[in-house]
């Protein structure tokens, strides 16, 4: 599934638009994941940033703007090319998302039946690998419910991982985890990254894990609607020039600057 | 208000406000302002605020403020609107440093604009606008759904639709053979119940043996599609809703559509056929046990042999009639099946959604049921069948 285009970014976001309705979510956001990068997309609570992941991953159709994926835009095109786009992506829920009514293995199986001439023996050695990789051996015939929420989290990964895609989205991978899990997890991701050379695109605003993991990252803001910034979050935190980001990437902890620093930022979205 | 109640007891809550002369409102507290004692109300307060001259200021006397809790912060917050609307400055130093401090913090963030809802009434004409529109969305979005899910059929019949042969035949057991209790039940019932008002009525004009006749043909044409459909719309119809919205109030749907498996395909077209397969064979199940009800009440009642009856019961049922029958028994499947899996797929976030979309699987459900029973009965009648 690994393309020889290199040329073209492996998603680009293009003047984006999300609303429900009249109600505007998101809008103008501009930004280009290039291949094999971790890419956060962070912001405060309620900005859009999971509207944003839902679609990316197709889930809702923007209102203005363009996804591309290696330069084919993934909303003006046809049914079928769509499809063949989003077998290219792994998705990780907020919760996991697993099919309650199949075990763990079924669950990684299904994507693997569905779209691999693999027969009934192989797939169950694949989903056996699949789950020993995030640390759930011997768990593939329980159900969901049966686990805990760490472990659902875990196993969804495995069934996110299945087909082994290009490009990985994760909704708040370290919600609901202990710090050891969160850390763990962590270093998964980027172990993923480097094995399979995945893209990995994250909805987190858990700063430990954003420093620790990310390449490169986009604030949105919930007040403006759009994004502040675009950079790499360290540099972010001890540069960028809008008091917002720098104050959030640092737990807001700095005290407002005297003159309204951050009044650039809402005329014009600048990337730092 | 405020000074009787001053008088009563020290404990009592109560409010005084007053104006000095520079012009300035001094409110001042007495007694508890505890939560669950009688609080007087603000209103002279807030009324006093209004009427105050300009460049005017707030100040609070709480010299005489026993405890306090919620109670007085709410009074409080009162006030600072008020004050807030009137472009009225306020000393907050008259008041205990924890009252100020929680008083601050419920200022600190102003209301985000437009999140609050407006609970305006709006006129009659703009509520059946609105309704009108609703109605016209829900219909169009009804003929999506249609319009879908024959696509799906038809991906299906090419045998290019992606589901789990699996879920079929699960969907299959659960519809039908675990239903054939209740099914049964019911039908032996109603089998029952037709024989008596039969009996009683036909024995006297001595036509009993015709008993026979009214049980078989009312099972067989219209009571055992019509039972059993109802039942499964209960059982089955409100399952499919509950399943379906509850994997959507998971994100199981979604985590469907990004794997590229059409939730149309993989959910709803193995359900639809399941139903669409079993309730024929339900109702042929329900028609003998309905026969079965009756013969019993008769050989009971009347004077009549087994033989008898069972010669009767063939000479009343006709292959035409038992075939109109299953017809009706196919259409309800359809219909109790659309409607249970609709309003799964349309359901909601919450939990409050999940009941909502089940109870309209149902009542959806029953109600095409009888549409359809209608309609087929005046089909039967013009085509003479």
């Amino acid at each position: 599934m690994i393309s020889a285009d290199t040329e073209a970014p492996q998603i680009e976001v293009r003047d984006l638009t999300l609303a429900y309705g009249s109600f505007v979510v998101q809008g103008g956001l501009n930004f280009t994941i290039p291949r094999g990068q971790v890419f956060i997309i962070m912001g405060g609570s309620g900005c859009g940033k999971s509207t944003v992941l839902k679609s990316m991953i197709g889930l809702k159709q923007p209102a203005k703007g363009e996804i591309l994926y290696r330069g084919e835009s993934y909303w003006d095109t046809d049914d079928d090319a769509r499809e063949r786009l989003m077998r290219n992506f792994g998705v990780l829920f907020q919760q996991g998302a697993l099919w309650s009514s199949m075990t763990l293995a079924e669950n990684v199986a299904l994507p693997l039946e569905q779209y691999t001439a693999l027969g009934t023996n192989e797939i169950h050695d694949v989903c056996r690998l699949k789950l020993a990789l995030v640390g759930l051996a011997g768990f593939e015939d329980y159900y969901p419910n049966e686990i805990s929420g760490g472990m659902r989290k875990r196993a969804a990964l495995a069934r996110a991982m299945a087909l082994d895609p290009d490009i990985l989205y994760f909704d708040e991978p370290g919600a609901g985890l202990d710090p050891i899990s969160a850390k763990l997890q962590d270093d998964l991701i980027l172990e993923l990254r480097d094995s399979l050379g995945a893209t990995v695109v994250i909805v987190t605003h858990e700063l430990q894990s954003i420093f620790n993991i990310a390449d490169n990252c986009v604030f949105l803001d919930p007040e403006t609607k759009t994004q502040l910034a675009v950079g790499d979050p360290k540099e972010l935190r001890d540069h960028s020039e809008i008091f917002a980001v720098r104050n959030f990437l640092n737990r807001g902890t700095l005290t407002p600057p005297p003159v309204s620093d951050d009044e650039p930022a809402a005329s014009a979205p600048a990337a730092s | 208000m405020a000074e009787t109640n001053d008088k009563k007891a020290s404990s009592a809550a109560a409010l005084q406000p007053s104006k000095t002369q520079s012009g300035d409102l001094v409110v001042a507290f007495s007694g508890d302002w505890e939560l669950g004692q009688t609080l007087p109300e603000t209103r002279s307060a807030l009324d006093a605020i209004a009427s105050l001259p300009a460049g005017g200021r707030i100040k609070f006397d709480t010299t005489a403020l026993g405890g306090w809790d919620t109670g007085l912060i709410v009074a409080l917050s009162r006030i600072e609107e008020s004050a807030n609307k009137h472009n009225i400055e306020i000393d907050h130093s008259g008041l205990p440093e924890g009252a100020a401090k929680l008083l601050h913090l419920a200022f600190a963030v102003g209301e985000r604009s437009g999140a609050k809802r407006s609970d305006e009434k709006s006129s009659l004409v703009i509520r059946i606008g609105k309704a009108t529109s609703r109605a016209i969305g829900n219909l169009k979005s009804s003929l999506a759904f249609l319009g879908k899910f024959m696509e799906s059929l038809g991906r299906f019949f090419t045998g290019k639709a992606n589901y789990q042969r699996n879920d079929l035949w699960v969907t299959m057991q659960e519809a039908g053979a675990e239903a054939l209790p209740i099914v049964g039940l019911i039908s032996f019932l109603i089998g029952i119940i037709f024989a008596f008002v039969g009996v009683i009525q036909l024995n006297k004009f001595g036509a009993g043996i015709f008993v026979a006749d009214l049980v078989a043909v009312g099972m067989v044409r219209e009571m055992g599609p019509i039972m059993t459909g109802i039942i499964m719309a209960g059982r089955t119809g409100a399952a499919f809703a509950a399943r379906i919205g509850t994997m959507k109030v998971n994100e199981e749907v979604d985590a469907l559509t990004t794997l590229g498996l059409d939730p149309m395909d993989f959910l709803v077209l193995p359900r639809v056929i399941a139903l669409v397969l079993m309730l024929p064979l339900l109702t042929i199940y329900a028609n003998a046990v309905g026969i079965l009800g009756g013969m019993m009440v008769s050989l009971s009642m009347l004077d009549v042999s087994a033989t008898q009856y069972w010669v009767q019961t063939k000479s009343a049922v006709t292959i035409g009639s038992i075939v109109t029958g299953l017809i009706k028994a196919t259409v309800y499947g359809i219909v109790i099946a659309i409607a249970g899996v609709k309003s799964g797929l349309e359901c909601g976030s919450s939990a409050q959604a999940v009941g909502t979309a089940t109870t309209s699987a149902v009542v959806s459900g029953i109600v095409w049921i009888i549409v359809s029973a209608s309609v087929l009965t005046v089909i039967y009648i013009t085509l003479g069948v």
